[in-house]
């Protein structure tokens, strides 16, 4: 009996947290002229891709998409790199300095980020970089929380790997690319999927720094859609399905080490 | 040769982070206080003006309307979000729970679609006409189908804690089930021995054993709602809604600094944001006497 409640409980809330996703689902492959009264999702026989045709033809959304991924994946991979590295060194190095650096990394974590958007377009104006993607990605090539969660996951890399390589004649980035790196595995996959979807789902500074169509990113691109008259629903529904897309697939990719990743630091195991 | 390279290189692997923090972290958070004394259009002309700003920002009831409405949202979703999130956590670490890994991958999907796509898929929910939210409403509940959400100045708020709490209350829960599967399962044993109830087991074992996890969730929830942008105006677009029903603190400022180009007032804004928040964190972790001698 209680067990039977418990499941419903959990069940509602499912179908609560699915239903608009499916629904969305629906909306992409929905006729125009099927918006119009409601139903939850259309015959199988009225599916239509009148959606996708619609959108492409309406703006350059596979040139948005290939901006979205030129931006996150290289902040992706500049963030993965100094991160990684910055944490490899607070984690297996004594050196004079530490405990400042990390009160400073700590202090930048507190600051709300609409602080820093004045002086920050500013800065960028300065260095012409709006209406730039290296104005998206420049400002972001440190992460932070990347760096403590590679300090945590290091922490654990044994001393004496370390200097079983120092022996070996490795100089010490080459222990960080040849020994810590690879041992450090899940910790990079959680990193990726967390701080691509930070970048893919970006867009208040895009949306400061970008002003020609061309540069835009998928949420800025996207969103010109939104509050026109008579929007093209069909097409807002089919675009976003794709624009998430990408983040699902990385998910399963590597959903094992996120979940792991994102509690990491939060949990003491 | 060796041992100096070890000594040196720790400084190199932070060189990055030192240099990135001093262009993009240091240098903006002191120009961001110099520019809340100027008066400004655009990046090129400026005007002292002192602190005329944060004067001006006291008695500007454009910025209290902000501050109200953002407050509103907070503490609707945070108080909507966390117990919900915390219930189904307790929920799913019952050790008869069957499917435990596809509960928690369920409430986590909203996650995945992401803040920028779950507002543009909302825009469609929360129409009036042919939108989910209202059909099945009224489809369950018999309400009107017409309502309009987004247009009527006292339903903005809670349309868009609604949003949040659909996107977020799953996240949270990864969190404190991460939590609760780390308390020590011979407490519960013990507690049962002594003859303590459910009730007496959750307040005595449940909350204790969560404690740090809780406060980090309940403060970063509280942090993260007072800067709540991007799900406001992609909802309400620059006009910020009916009445200014869903004008918030971060959208004020965008408005103020990169529609009308007085970078000063965002960056006084800014600050503003930033003790508002700074104190209530403070205020929180008093409370919950985080940081004093745990007795």
């Amino acid at each position: 009996m209680r067990r039977t409640i418990i499941y419903s409980l959990l069940m509602l809330f499912a179908i609560l947290c699915l239903v608009p996703i499916i629904w969305l689902v629906a909306s992409a492959f929905k006729a125009n002229a099927d918006f119009q009264v409601f139903a939850f999702a259309p015959p199988v026989d009225r599916l239509t891709l009148a959606n996708f045709f619609s959108l492409f033809r309406q703006m350059p959304f596979m040139r948005f998409m290939m901006n979205s991924f030129f931006v996150a994946g290289v902040t992706v991979i500049v963030q993965l790199f100094f991160s990684s590295l910055g944490g490899f060194a607070l984690a297996k190095y004594a050196f004079a300095g530490k405990k400042v650096i990390m009160g400073v990394m700590l202090a930048t974590m507190m600051i709300p980020g609409p602080v820093l958007l004045a002086p920050m377009y500013e800065l960028i104006y300065h260095l012409r970089l709006v209406d730039t993607h290296l104005g998206l990605i420049v400002p972001g090539m440190v992460n932070v929380f990347g760096m403590f969660l590679f300090r945590q996951s290091m922490l654990s890399v044994p001393d004496e790997m370390l200097q079983a390589a120092r022996i070996d004649g490795c100089n010490e980035f080459q222990i960080f690319w040849h020994v810590v790196l690879p041992v450090s595995r899940p910790i990079i996959g959680a990193f990726c999927l967390i701080a691509f979807m930070g970048t893919w789902n970006s867009f208040l500074w895009p949306q400061i720094i970008l002003q020609s169509s061309d540069r835009f990113t998928l949420p800025i691109g996207l969103n010109q859609m939104v509050g026109v008259y008579e929007a093209d629903y069909g097409a807002l529904m089919s675009g976003t399905l794709l624009a998430v897309l990408p983040v699902v697939v990385l998910f399963f990719l590597l959903q094992k080490e996120f979940i792991a990743g994102l509690t990491k630091g939060a949990v003491k195991g | 040769m060796q041992l100096k390279s070890a000594r040196t290189a720790p400084y190199l692997f932070l060189a990055p982070f030192v240099i990135s923090f001093l262009i993009f972290g240091a240098y903006p958070i002191i120009r961001s206080m110099i520019l809340s004394l100027y008066i400004t259009s655009g990046p090129e002309a400026q005007h002292f003006v002192g602190l005329d700003n944060y004067l001006h920002l006291l008695q500007d009831p454009d910025f209290w309307t902000a501050v109200r409405n953002t407050a509103t949202f907070a503490i609707g979703s945070v108080a909507l979000q966390l117990p919900i999130s915390l219930g189904l956590a307790i929920l799913l670490n019952r050790p008869d729970i069957r499917a435990r890994n596809v509960f928690r991958f369920i409430f986590f999907s909203p996650n995945l679609m992401g803040l920028v796509f779950s507002a543009l898929l909302f825009t469609l929910i929360l129409a009036p006409k042919f939108g989910l939210l209202n059909a099945g409403l009224h489809a369950l509940f018999g309400l009107s189908a017409t309502t309009r959400w987004l247009s009527t100045p006292e339903l903005v708020m809670p349309a868009l804690i609604m949003v949040a709490l659909w996107l977020y209350t799953g996240f949270n829960m990864v969190y404190f089930l991460a939590a609760l599967q780390s308390v020590d399962t011979e407490l519960y044993e013990a507690a049962t021995i002594d003859g303590a109830g459910r009730w007496s087991q959750f307040w005595h074992v449940t909350l204790p054993g969560i404690k740090p996890v809780l406060i980090f969730v309940v403060v970063l929830s509280t942090i993260g709602s007072f800067q709540l942008f991007e799900l406001a105006y992609l909802l309400l677009g620059n006009s910020s809604g009916p009445d200014q029903a869903g004008l918030t603190i971060v959208m004020y400022l965008y408005q103020n600094g990169f529609l009308g180009g007085d970078l000063g007032y965002a960056a006084a804004i800014g600050w503003t944001l930033a003790g508002m928040v700074l104190i209530l964190s403070m205020i929180q972790l008093r409370i919950t006497g985080t940081g004093q001698e745990e007795s």
